[in-house]
């Protein structure tokens, strides 16, 4: 009996979601402004006796470092770990293991990024090294030579992974002659010249007080976060150099390009137009894309390759704008026998929604997805970190939390239709397949 | 092996496979179980208006019947084809279209489903998980079409990648009878075989509430929760369950050793596992000895491994050490290292080998230990950031026989942890009679 009772609930709850609006989850963003101009974005969060930190300084990823010094950028976020004042790399390592403190630092394809952790306790001497790291790095020979052979190996390595060969490619095919086209990791010939010089030249020239934003959550309050961010970034330059880095659309006339390998599956990549953050249409974008590649289990992709032909194991798409371009990019694999009956339905796919956009009911479905499980994305203190620094760096606003519902439930069907005929075009998608794929290609 | 990668899945596996704990407490979990036998976990957090909703089963790839392996794996993909009440496909849209995200995972030792959601739609999910606890509905045309796609799986995870390849090559070899020795998405000829029989068989024979898990975190109390588990999962009947009879290793006697060439293969690896202890309900000492030891061997930028094998002239270009202690029957210590270029393999494992020795002849420091156990204090502070993290190292706990108590009883026995037991541990353990020891190499096309 209940198991009958059990589906007409069921069948009463399925029917509402439409009229479900999402709980407010909202944290109260601080903005934290110092005497010497740092600003912070801080939810406090006293819960756990914590504090994550992340910083970034915009235009100072590896795209900025020069077109002969490939892979600085990657290796400068290395030696910045490896050893600051008096304190050399093996001193500073032990210190931040003694305290429990994490502090480490990645370079991005357009920002610099550092990212610290600290248990609330050891928060003075956790911001000190982090600002040590920055202003003082030692750069000594010894932890310079062994991460310029860790990159070396690293560079060697990625060709071994079909993924990593697959975007080296589509990479280079979208932007020729623009820095978005070089591999991050450099090659052997650049790796091998880097000089300690040209890695603290970087640094000084890229790594400003006005090109910096941060994102903090924890156990602090606003007055002690104030006094630690001016002892931590006073050393850095006020003013960064500019950097002058052409914006370029993605060259997407080229022939599907095939990449043998001797492995039983191939594996797919590819790009098409994409839109800017800032765009008018952006949000417009990100949820006809949800529908057609975005969506988990639930897009598009997923049902066509996936769920009705067994293609692939996974099939996503996804918008990724960038500070000078903009593409639609997405990936596949599947085995080699079947790669082009995949790619066909993925083109056939992009065709459907650029023809005919989507229904009402999908265009629904989205929205309360993408406002609905927004709060999963702010439920623990480093995520709400990541999205504080997301939001500087895309100048969303300090009150975009509020204002991003809002945004998702104005676009219209004929929003989705003006967007897919702007971007979807399945006959001029510039295509990598790694592996050896039967009727694609030579 | 979820349903679909996901790198926060990844990442909070890891996590809980090194079980990090706290101060006094860790996840300060509320437990109870229902009159069918249902444990029921609730780890409260106010953080955020959001909830994690898991059922652990007390089943994975270990418990696999033979010829069938990868079934369990397998059934966790159809799990999601639907029951008379929710049509094929449509369980994780109904989940997406309340503003929720779903996914499943296999291991050894459990299986497990999931779904993030606002707290308000707790009770949708839960009557949705409780639904499918019995109520599978299976046709070949939604089996065989997934069973495809458990084969690309296969194909983008192993297949497609000479060192998971390796990995699984030296699972095979690490164990003579245990079933570890099968990966967990099974053997590529016998997936190949599964049908749709077997999942109804195996689903049958082990999803009961009286085997199940039910774990809660997030914005929700534990009286909320008994609650809802009450009329949701209360009514199902327990269902008799056999006890997981698993064949157990003979004595090993002599080391093992796999070496694979591939002309996938760039640059040389060389790894060694060793069968170790696992952690045991009620009991601290060896597991915990070991926890720290992986730590101080190879678990940072300070570690021995560190100091002799990558810095300054050292052999390697990367070295680490990890202890895997959560299992049903048996842990695995391992260590791993990259040659730098030029650089032989032997040389390399002949400096690791002094590592080793040294450990075991001159056990370890006051200082090396108080900074292990430093990291290790701090891990468990910081594993309660996240709400899926503490659902899923308590679920990894419970289906391996352990329970809430040593999870939370995690930060006491690390500090226990003294010189002697970690130097005890590594003379014990790090022994080449529990060993398999691989060595990927560039294959030179001739």
């Amino acid at each position: 009996m209940h198991r009958l009772a059990r589906l007409l609930t069921l069948a009463t709850v399925l029917l509402l979601p439409g009229l479900w609006q999402p709980l407010a989850a909202q944290p109260k963003i601080e903005r934290v402004t110092t005497a010497l101009g740092i600003e912070a974005w801080l939810v406090r969060e006293p819960s756990i006796p914590m504090i994550a930190l992340e910083a970034a300084w915009r235009d100072a990823g590896w795209a900025a470092e020069p077109a002969e010094r490939g892979g600085l950028a990657r290796i400068l976020a290395t030696m910045l770990t490896e050893g600051a004042g008096e304190l050399d790399s093996q001193a500073y390592q032990v210190r931040l293991e003694e305290l429990a403190v994490s502090v480490s630092f990645s370079a991005d394809r357009d920002e610099f990024r550092g990212s610290l952790r600290t248990l609330t306790r050891n928060r003075e001497e956790a911001f000190r090294l982090f600002g040590e790291a920055l202003a003082r790095p030692r750069m000594d020979s010894e932890p310079l030579e062994r991460r310029r052979q860790q990159a070396l190996i690293r560079l060697s390595r990625e060709q071994e992974e079909p993924g990593s060969i697959g975007s080296r490619a589509l990479f280079a095919a979208a932007f020729p002659d623009h820095p978005y086209g070089r591999n991050p990791s450099g090659t052997p010939e650049s790796l091998k010249a880097l000089s300690a010089a040209d890695l603290d030249s970087f640094r000084q020239r890229h790594l400003g007080r006005d090109n910096l934003v941060i994102g903090v959550v924890g156990d602090i309050d606003a007055d002690e976060l104030r006094r630690l961010l001016e002892a931590t970034f006073a050393g850095l330059p006020a003013k960064r150099v500019q950097v002058s880095i052409p914006d370029i659309a993605p060259a997407l006339d080229a022939k599907p390009i095939v990449i043998p390998r001797d492995m039983p599956q191939s594996q797919v990549q590819f790009i098409g137009a994409g839109i800017g953050r800032d765009d008018p249409d952006f949000y417009a974008a990100f949820v006809m894309n949800y529908v057609l590649g975005g969506g988990g289990f639930n897009s598009r992709l997923m049902e066509e390759v996936r769920e009705k032909r067994g293609l692939a194991y996974s099939v996503n798409a996804y918008l990724a704008p960038m500070r000078h371009s903009a593409i639609h990019i997405g990936s596949f694999g599947t085995q080699n026998e079947r790669a082009a009956e995949a790619l066909d339905v993925v083109r056939r796919e992009l065709r459907r929604m650029r023809d005919e956009g989507m229904s009402e009911q999908e265009l629904q479905n989205a929205k309360t997805y993408l406002n609905g499980s927004f709060p999963l994305q702010l439920s623990s203190n480093s995520r709400i970190a990541g999205m504080l620094l997301r939001m500087q760096i895309d100048r969303l606003g300090i009150d975009y939390v509020e204002k991003r519902p809002g945004h998702i439930d104005a676009v219209t069907l004929e929003d989705i239709r003006r967007v897919a005929r702007r971007l979807l075009d399945p006959d001029n998608l510039l295509v990598v397949v790694v592996g050896k794929p039967v009727g694609i290609g030579g | 092996m979820p349903r679909l990668p996901s790198l926060c899945l990844t990442l909070a596996l890891l996590a809980s496979l090194s079980l990090p704990a706290a101060e006094a407490r860790v996840f300060d979990p509320r437990t109870f179980t229902l009159a069918n036998g249902m444990e029921v976990v609730v780890v409260e957090d106010h953080r955020a208006p959001v909830v994690t909703h898991m059922v652990w089963y007390r089943v994975g790839a270990a418990d696999e019947p033979p010829l069938k392996s990868g079934i369990a794996h397998f059934l966790e993909h159809l799990m999601f084809k639907g029951t008379p009440g929710i049509p094929p496909g449509e369980f994780s849209r109904i989940v997406a279209r309340n503003g929720g995200r779903d996914n499943a995972f296999t291991a050894q030792d459990y299986t497990g489903y999931f779904q993030d959601v606002a707290k308000d739609r707790l009770e949708l999910v839960m009557r949705m998980e409780a639904d499918r606890m019995v109520n599978l509905v299976l046709t070949d045309e939604l089996v065989l079409p997934e069973r495809q796609v458990v084969l690309e799986e296969r194909s983008q995870r192993t297949d497609n990648n000479p060192r998971a390849l390796l990995g699984e090559q030296m699972q095979a070899m690490q164990f003579l009878a245990h079933p570890y020795r099968i990966p967990v998405i099974g053997w590529e000829h016998e997936i190949r075989q599964l049908t749709r029989q077997d999942a109804l068989e195996f689903y049958r024979r082990h999803y009961a509430p009286n085997n199940a898990i039910l774990i809660v975190a997030g914005d929700v109390t534990a009286d909320e929760v008994r609650q809802l588990a009450e009329r949701h999962y209360g009514p199902i009947p327990r269902r008799e369950i056999a006890p997981r009879l698993r064949p157990q290793e003979p004595p090993q006697l002599a080391e093992r050793r796999v070496s694979m060439e591939d002309q996938r293969v760039r640059e040389p690896s060389w790894s060694r596992s060793y069968v170790a202890p696992a952690q045991k309900a009620g009991e601290a000492g060896m597991p915990y000895a070991l926890t720290v030891l992986a730590e101080i061997l190879g678990g940072g930028r300070t570690s021995r491994m560190q100091r002799a094998l990558v810095l300054g002239d050292g052999p390697a270009s990367s070295a680490g050490a990890w202890y895997d202690g959560t299992a049903l029957d048996y842990g695995r210590f391992g260590l791993y290292a990259t040659p730098k270029n030029g650089v032989g393999i032997e040389k390399l494992e002949a400096a690791m080998e002094r590592v080793i020795a040294e450990i075991q002849r001159d056990g370890v420091t006051d200082a090396e230990l108080a900074r292990a156990k430093a990291g290790l204090e701090a891990a468990a502070i910081y594993a309660r950031d996240s709400m899926s993290n503490a659902a899923r190292t308590l679920g990894a706990a419970l289906t391996s026989g352990l329970t809430v108590a040593d999870v939370e009883a995690w930060p006491e026995r690390i500090a226990a942890v003294t010189r002697e037991d970690v130097q005890a541990a590594a003379r014990e353990v790090l022994d080449l009679r529990r060993s398999v020891t691989g060595i990927l190499l560039p294959k030179v096309r001739s």
